[in-house]
């Protein structure tokens, strides 16, 4: 495997990860901008669930989130093309689940308190642990 | 105020960590009986969308897009990833004791971290406190007046 292949690899899982984490963000983001969905029904039953429906679907945060969330996929399917799933599923998932992390302490303000901190970590290494 | 969680949005947690494992195995059981699709064959991915595994597997992945979004609204993004972790776990069992596949120690001791991890932030708020602009909405959601 040459230098050039392996830079070819890690820039695809690179992608990715950016992709997710901007995405996750953005939905995460515009959904903390609508608050609770339930204050948004309308009225009791499943017809109640247009409102909310309707709100989410008129969030730009929200849309553009879902656009990165699709770019995602299909970026995902061309990294799976060039490198092994053993080597991208690991990587992405543990990445991901780091970057969105501190994503979400500088961008969202969120409380990142040491348990947060250590599931973040504890799920990475258990992530590697089951693609063993 | 702190955010605590109803017996309903523990449902809505406890329904992302489940139709996304479980959307996901049935889209793999579903497309090993559809066979290998590539480049020269796509037709086969329109014949694989009258797989009923298939179908059902699509089915879970878009409720599990509509509560993890439901989720986000009323939860840290940091506190709804573990959910979605656990995820990986339902699938490690799954495909253990329904498809019988061979799981090694090393996942075995994968679904202990993942475990642990989903224990460490189930037991903290699920939402981050902001000085906020509608105390009016706040105070409803507390609880107070219902």
């Amino acid at each position: 495997m040459t230098t050039a292949h392996v830079f070819h690899q890690w820039s695809a899982i690179l992608f990715v990860v950016v992709l997710a984490i901007t995405g996750e963000c953005l939905i995460a983001a515009g959904m903390r901008g609508l608050g609770d969905l339930d204050r948004l029904r309308t009225r009791p039953g499943l017809l109640g669930y247009l409102g909310p429906v309707r709100a989410v679907l008129a969030n730009p945060l929200f849309l553009i989130g879902a656009l990165c969330m699709a770019l995602n996929f299909f970026a995902m399917l061309y990294t799976l093309s060039i490198a092994q799933l053993s080597l991208a599923a690991p990587a992405i998932a543990s990445l991901t689940y780091i970057g969105n992390t501190v994503a979400a302490k500088l961008f969202l303000h969120e409380n990142v308190d040491r348990r947060r901190w250590l599931a973040a970590l504890f799920v990475c290494a258990g992530v590697v642990l089951l693609s063993k | 105020m702190k955010h605590t969680l109803t017996p309903r949005r523990y449902f809505i947690l406890l329904a992302v960590m489940l139709t996304a494992s479980v959307g996901d195995t049935l889209l793999s059981r579903g497309m090993s009986q559809v066979g290998p699709v590539d480049l020269h064959h796509l037709g086969l991915l329109l014949h694989a969308l009258t797989n009923i595994n298939v179908i059902a597997g699509i089915l879970l992945l878009i409720g599990f897009f509509a509560s993890y979004t439901t989720a986000l609204s009323w939860a840290d993004l940091t506190f709804v990833m573990p959910a979605t972790a656990f995820g990986y776990v339902v699938i490690a069992l799954l495909s253990r004791f329904w498809l019988h596949e061979y799981l090694s120690p090393y996942r075995w001791a994968g679904i202990v971290l993942i475990v642990c991890a989903v224990g460490f932030v189930a037991n903290g708020p699920s939402r981050t406190e902001h000085p906020s602009n509608h105390p009016d909405l706040d105070l409803m959601d507390s609880g107070v007046g219902r």
